[in-house]
Parts: C-alpha cells; structure tokens; sequence
C-alpha cells in the first residue's frame, strides 16, 4: 500500500513526531511504500539540522534524515508553515535575503500542493497530531 | 487531474488561541485548486470558527474569518457543522457566518454552503471520504 504522511508537531513537544517515524519504519518494514512525509504546522520544526538533543535522548532530526537517506524518502517542509517558524534552505535563504539556512539533510521546502499531490496518489493519508 | 477524490477536511479547533485553524484554511484554498470533491467539517471548538462578527483587534491577532466567504468562490461549498458541538456551545446556525455558493448546475442560483448535521449524520459523511485531512 501507499502511504502519504502528514506530521503536524514538532518534535519534543509531542509525540507525533517519533510516533510518525515508529509508523513510517514499521510501515517500510512490512514493504509499504511512502509516498511522501509531509511536515505542517510545528511539525517544520522537525525539519531543522540545528536542533541539538542532550546526548541521552534521540535526535529525532537525525532519525528521519537517516530514514530520507536509506529509502530515499521524500520529506517535504511547508514553505508557508516554515517561513513564519524560520525554517530555510539554500533556496530561501536567497528569496528572503537570510543570513543563512537550517535545512536537515533529507528534507526540501515546497508548497502545500504537495500535501495535496501526495493525498490524490496514496492510497491512504495518516495525519499526526493532536 | 486524471482521478477525483473525496476530500475531507476536518477541523475541530477554536480559530484563535492555536494557528490549526488558520493554516487549515490555507489548505483548503490550496487545494481547491486541485479540483477534487472537497468538503469541510467543523466540529467540537472548531465551529468557532465560523462564528460571526469575529474582532481581534484586543488580541493582536489577524482576523482571518473574512476568508471563509470566499470558499464558495473556490468550489469548496459543501461545510458540514455538527449539531451536537453547536448545541453544546450555546450557538445555532443563527451564529454563524451566512456562506453560500452559486450553483453552476443549476442557472447559478445562490446557495447554503453551510449544512447543520448530527454527530450520526457527520459519521456516515465522513464514513465515504477518502482522503481525510484533521486540523
């Protein structure tokens, strides 16, 4: 089957997060595919390479650019969500004359039609949130 | 777009207090553009949300509930509210914005966008959806 995923927290604050990403790996585990992990609301925040958890805890960021890495998974921020939140890439950076950028690796800004795309070619659209 | 779909979009939170309500309603305009079967929901504190007269100047927050008579412009004019959550709250369809759409079907006559259903009702609406989007 074909998942699209929509994450609607950030991580730390909410479990939806790690929650999506327990569903995700147990979702490829069992030879589902993953259309598209989509980010929205807080959930950008899951998207930023400067989050830095205490050593003992998991680095959610880590986990899904290594999830993004290993199943070349598409992970899309919400450019709308992610400009009020100060999420940027490479891409926004130059647009909004930032100082710089905080894109994890894995992730890529787009627009909200992607959340859309991604409900019309899933089979089935699991949102995490509250 | 080759494949129509039954959208879904469910909101059940106040407008103000959280942004869920907020870029919810962003979603919804975007993705009319998609031209699928859309429809919304309000339920528990998300038919605040369609409350009238909304004023935000004390709260220092934009006001986006003008945003909501556009809907019927975007073909998104099938809103379900559910009767139990209106009650509940003291409020009837009285309350609530009067949003209406023209009906290309039908000579453009102008229409209810809003339509009051029980939890029962929502329940068999939600029940055909297949793609359904909770804020």
């Amino acid at each position: 089957m074909k998942f699209a995923i929509q994450v609607n927290e950030g991580p730390y604050n909410h479990q939806a997060s790690v929650s999506a990403l327990n569903f995700v790996r147990a979702a490829v585990d069992a030879g589902h595919e993953i259309f598209r992990v989509f980010f929205y609301h807080d959930g950008v925040n899951n998207g930023t390479r400067y989050t830095t958890p205490p050593q003992d805890d998991i680095n959610i960021v880590k986990a899904w650019s290594e999830l993004a890495e290993k199943h070349n998974m598409d992970l899309v921020v919400c450019v709308a969500a992610a400009q009020r939140r100060g999420i940027v890439d490479e891409g926004e950076q130059e647009r909004n004359g930032k100082d710089g950028n905080n894109i994890a690796a894995g992730f890529r800004i787009s627009g909200l039609g992607q959340l859309i795309e991604a409900g019309i070619q899933s089979d089935r659209l699991v949102v995490f949130g509250d | 777009m080759s494949d129509i779909k039954k959208f879904m979009y469910v909101n059940r939170t106040a407008p103000y207090g959280t942004i869920y309500a907020w870029e919810s309603l962003e979603v919804v305009l975007i993705g009319a553009a998609f031209e699928q079967d859309v429809a919304c929901a309000f339920i528990d504190d998300g038919v605040y949300q369609l409350v009238k007269g909304q004023n935000t100047t004390e709260l220092g927050i934009k006001n986006f509930s003008p945003t909501y008579s556009a809907l019927g412009d975007y073909d998104v004019n099938k809103i379900y509210v559910e009767k139990e959550s209106l009650e509940a709250r003291g409020l009837t369809i009285d309350d609530l914005m009067d949003l209406k759409y023209e009906d290309e079907d039908d000579d453009w006559a102008e229409k209810d966008s809003i339509h009051v259903v029980s939890a029962a009702e929502l329940a068999d609406i939600l029940e055909q959806q297949e793609v359904v989007f909770s804020f």
